[in-house]
């Protein structure tokens, strides 16, 4: 516990009286009021989440292009502009080392933002690729803060705080701003199915952002939410999170991730590998299950259909906007399709769930 | 946070009140409030023999499962069925609507193994770090 690190909120969290967990290496908050009611806040309102855990790598120098290239399975050449992308990053064999956003930077350079508990091995990972490359792979995390806003009323409470204009920010799109007079590099992104912000800003400055824009956005229903409501909102989302839909041993292409793989674009870690799963044809996929019978799904319960296992529980939980207990699964291809009936094993125990379509939940846009 | 001086409590956060050799049992304001937003509970069926320490059922929240254990042993002659339908009754009210089972005990002196609410308050504050 003594090496656990702090987010520069972390007493704002303990002031909320919030619920703190362990979670990649970070003290961050599970919860303030329950998961539940915050996950049901950012569907109808907003929500303010602490991502200050997130890893920043900053990658720069005349290679920047080609070591980003080389590292990540979707086209670099698409993180140009305002333009944000997202990308798994793989290993030569084609399981995931991390999953991440890159935001291109003036002077070639770029932004990646990977997961707080992969960041220590992603760093490793991306300056052994850079050898013998002319770039510099800088760790950025601990001067950045970053907290999302995410919610049907995230722009309507930002707008009113930020110098320059966000209603014409496209979805995945990203501008530099001042937002409570800090300056801030805002996005159109977030990992819960909703529309919203991510700001990324000096992390003195997270104190008093946090305070302001929670104040600010009071009345419009805007609140804490942790990274309780964060995991129900994104698995509803059916958006894939490290180490429950990717890992070292499941390939993006098993994750339902082919538009972030692009075969086409030259070569690159994992290229081989799956472009060889991609004419094969994937062993598993993975599926979004409803439970019919009572239970809660979790990571690792097994899955079987007509008698025989086919599969495992990636991520499962009670999803508070369906009032149903689902599940992402990977199972082997070929064995099931839609609205076809499985069991889940739970506690020995075989309960009845249907294989239903991805996502679970999906906003509806104006 | 509520702790009521007519119970007995367990140290893995159950309470236990005896009416004769009644024992009616669920887990406490502490353990519901750790647990968060309770959405499952799976519970025994009535005739079912437990010794004390067994597990008897699963509490689930939205993060994870926890076992629950009889702090005395018997016969189970009751089950809160109405907790199936709405588990959030153990977070609303932990030592009324949240009861769990009721179970004839097989050795009453086994409540002398439970703490009193003082002894129970003072177990929690040490594992709260306070």
């Amino acid at each position: 516990m003594a090496d656990l690190k702090k987010p520069p909120l972390y007493e704002e969290h303990l002031a909320a009286g919030a619920k703190m967990v362990e979670f990649g290496g970070w003290m961050m908050p599970l919860q303030y009021t329950g998961i539940i009611e915050e996950h049901r806040r950012v569907r109808s309102s907003a929500g303010l989440f602490d991502v200050s855990h997130m890893g920043e790598i900053v990658v720069k120098g005349y290679d920047a292009f080609k070591l980003v290239q080389k590292l990540i399975t979707n086209d670099a050449g698409r993180a140009r502009g305002d333009r944000v992308i997202y990308s798994p990053m793989c290993y030569p064999d084609g399981g995931v080392v991390d999953d991440l956003l890159v935001y291109p930077r003036d002077g070639g350079e770029y932004l990646l933002v990977v997961n707080a508990a992969n960041k220590d091995k992603d760093l490793a990972w991306i300056r052994e690729n850079a050898v013998g490359l002319a770039a510099e792979v800088e760790d950025v995390s601990a001067a950045t803060a970053q907290l999302a806003i995410q919610g049907p009323k995230a722009l309507e409470i930002l707008q009113p705080l930020t110098e320059g204009e966000l209603a014409s920010l496209g979805y995945y799109r990203w501008t530099r701003g001042r937002v409570l007079g800090v300056d801030c590099l805002i996005s159109r992104t977030g990992y819960t199915g909703e529309d919203g912000f991510e700001l990324y800003f000096a992390a003195e400055a997270a104190p008093h952002v946090w305070r302001r824009l929670l104040a600010a956005g009071k009345e419009k229903g805007l609140a804490a939410a942790g990274l309780g409501a964060r995991d129900t909102l994104r698995l509803e989302a059916a958006l894939p999170l490290y180490g429950h839909e990717l890992g070292p041993d499941i390939s993006p292409l098993e994750a339902g991730l082919e538009r972030f793989v692009c075969l086409d674009k030259g070569d690159f870690n994992g290229r081989a590998a799956l472009a060889a799963q991609q004419e094969e044809g994937v062993k598993r996929r993975l599926v979004g299950l409803i439970m019919v019978d009572r239970g809660v799904p979790r990571q690792g319960y097994p899955i079987t259909a007509g008698g025989r296992e086919i599969g495992r529980i990636t991520s499962g939980s009670y999803a508070p906007s369906l009032e149903k207990n689902i599940a992402l699964a990977l199972v082997a291809a070929g064995t099931i399709s839609t609205g076809a009936e499985v069991e889940v094993s739970i506690r020995g125990r075989l309960n009845r769930a249907v294989v239903v379509n991805l996502p679970f939940y999906r906003r509806s846009k104006k | 946070m509520e702790f009521p001086a007519n119970l007995y409590y367990s140290k893995d956060h159950e309470w236990v009140e005896v009416e004769g050799n009644r024992a009616r049992i669920g887990i406490t304001d502490y353990a519901q409030e750790s647990l968060g937003d309770i959405v499952f509970v799976e519970l025994p069926q009535v005739g079912d023999e437990l010794a004390a320490g067994d597990s008897f059922g699963v509490v689930e929240s939205v993060k994870s499962a926890s076992d629950v254990y009889a702090p005395v042993g018997g016969k189970v002659v009751a089950v809160n069925e109405a907790l199936l339908d709405s588990p959030q009754d153990i977070n609303a009210d932990p030592y009324g609507k949240g009861w769990m089972i009721e179970v004839e005990m097989s050795d009453p002196a086994e409540i002398e193994n439970l703490m009193d609410s003082g002894a129970y308050q003072q177990l929690v504050k040490e594992e709260k770090g306070e």
